[in-house]
């Protein structure tokens, strides 16, 4: 469904990504792991058009989206959660989600319409309650849950999510968990995570990450025994 | 809906009272072409956080191309207005073209380097602009020969921008414009088109500046270059603030006529009122940024400005 083939990257002097190749399959849940530096997110940033490669190509569906800008790749239904959190501060929860609705997106130039709309998307992630909070004075836990709530609002076809439990405790990272594994039966997500014990119980194929490359990859119980990845630092 | 109903209702009755409150029926006039100005600007400033330092340029230009078009085509009122209205969009929109795939310190920066262009131009350009000068001897139609009817054919056109800037602030166009100010990359990431949000609020908010200027032509019956000064820029930036555009869509208002009061009311004392109108603008800044709307209000900076 999603491919990247050959992701080159670096900044300067500094290489980041080196010849990284993912195929992130329909209906899956495919992890990628590595320690900190490992160019994970660099490597979200490349295909959520946040970045253009310096070589390499990145296709959905067949097609070429190399180097098409944000906007281009969030409209063909490719949706991203950030780790670092990247909300509407100031709107509700409720406003933050019809916002970012593929509606509110065809009629966002309308100077006479209403800003309405419905989404059940707050009640799937666990905030239909708090709809008329605004997004800053959530706690941490429910910005977070919000943060997927703004990339799922948008009906995507594939998801990605940043390190969606950063920073959180045990309770709230069992929270979304659920969430995660609840969305697993009709999206197809990818999902970049440290923490393993996390990853292990959700995705059906992980791709480690070190030093700008993709190390090692497989089923969860396939690289449980790979001595690769036991001696590397993902494994701490 | 109170303040608009308020606001309205002030200026709609402000002939039969401004007199008794020691003050002149002219003011009333400056006042709304003034509040005109300041809410297109704050278009920009208040909803989508572009800080324009140059908008006097969009301001004259509606100014110069009022009183161009009756000097030079046509005497109808009709089209000498819609001449200032689409020269200032025309203008901005160009603008726009340079400014809007910038954000913060250099779009600002570079919305004083377009104002000055305009403005240099308005000076040295002096077989159209008249120079210094500025055009004298704009008429005003026989129908609006008396200052009431003046009043109230500004009045009209101060009631319609109102009403479609305030509509605007809470169609998806104006949400979607503060949820740019509020997370540009996030928006990138949903899907808009930020760039084009960003123009075509610059457009707007210089048409709307045009047509204030073609109000102003029309009522001082001149157009002069002083309208386009990085000074007289600098004014509707206060006013702005001042009022409270940051947090309130009725902001602008306050801050304009607080400002034409003081200027009125200060200035019948000392000369130099500027310089406590300026200093005011300062403890504003630093002590109660959301100003005099924000300290009327107590859920300031809420999703849904009031």
């Amino acid at each position: 469904m999603f491919e990247a083939a050959h992701l080159h990257k670096r900044f300067g002097d500094h290489v980041v990504l080196e010849d990284v190749s993912m195929t992130f399959a329909e209906g899956r849940l495919t992890g990628i792991m590595g320690p900190n530096g490992a160019g994970k997110t660099t490597c979200f940033n490349l295909l959520t058009g946040r970045y253009a490669p310096d070589r390499g190509r990145v296709s959905f569906q067949g097609r070429d989206i190399t180097g098409l800008p944000p906007r281009s790749i969030a409209r063909l239904g490719i949706s991203r959660s950030f780790q670092v959190m990247n909300l509407f501060d100031e709107y509700s929860a409720l406003d933050n989600v019809l916002v970012a609705t593929p509606e509110m997106r065809s009629r966002g130039f309308s100077m006479l319409g209403k800003f309405s709309g419905y989404s059940d998307v707050l009640e799937r992630v666990g905030l239909g309650d708090k709809a008329h909070v605004r997004a800053k004075d959530l706690s941490y836990g429910d910005r977070r849950a919000l943060e997927i709530g703004v990339a799922l609002a948008a009906r995507p076809r594939l998801l990605f999510l940043d390190e969606p439990t950063a920073g959180l405790g045990t309770e709230a990272t069992a929270r979304i968990a659920a969430l995660i594994a609840g969305l697993k039966r009709s999206l197809t997500i990818v999902l970049i995570e440290h923490d393993m014990q996390f990853l292990f119980g959700l995705a059906d194929h992980i791709y480690v990450m070190h030093w700008g490359q993709v190390i090692a990859e497989g089923s969860p119980d396939a690289l449980r025994a790979n001595p690769w990845v036991q001696r590397s630092n993902a494994f701490n | 809906m109170f303040q608009l109903l308020a606001t309205c209702a002030v200026f709609g009755t402000l002939p039969f009272w401004i007199k008794a409150v020691g003050l002149y029926p002219y003011l009333g006039v400056e006042v709304m072409i003034w509040v005109i100005y300041a809410l297109g600007f704050n278009l920009l400033l208040g909803t989508a956080g572009l800080p324009s330092f140059g908008h006097g340029a969009y301001f004259g230009v509606g100014a110069y191309a009022f009183g161009l078009t009756q000097l030079n085509f046509s005497s109808n009122l009709g089209v000498c207005l819609g001449a200032a209205i689409l020269a200032g969009a025309i203008a901005g929109g160009l603008v726009a073209l340079f400014l809007s795939h910038r954000r913060g310190i250099y779009f600002a920066l570079l919305t004083i380097a377009f104002g000055q262009i305009f403005w240099f131009v308005a000076i040295k350009w002096h077989s159209v602009t008249r120079g210094e000068d500025g055009l004298l001897n704009i008429k005003r139609p026989a129908f609006l020969a008396d200052l009431d009817s003046l009043y109230y054919f500004c009045f009209a056109l101060f009631v319609v921008v109102i009403l479609f800037l305030w509509r605007l602030q809470s169609s998806p166009f104006g949400r979607v414009l503060a949820a740019i100010r509020q997370n540009e990359t996030r928006a990138r990431f949903v899907g808009y088109h930020v760039w084009a949000y960003k123009w075509l609020a610059f457009t707007l908010s210089a048409l709307v500046a045009g047509l204030a200027g073609g109000l102003f032509s029309l009522a001082q019956q001149s157009a002069y270059p002083n309208v386009m000064s990085l000074h007289q820029s600098g004014l509707v930036v206060m006013m702005a603030l001042i009022g409270g555009g940051l947090v309130s869509f009725w902001g602008p208002v306050l801050g304009v006529v607080l400002f034409f009061v003081a200027r009125d009311l200060l200035g019948a004392y000392t000369e130099t009122w500027l310089l406590w109108y300026g200093l005011l603008f300062m403890l504003v800044v630093l002590f109660k940024p959301e100003g005099l709307a924000g300290m009327l209000k107590r859920d300031v900076r809420s999703g849904a400005p009031a």
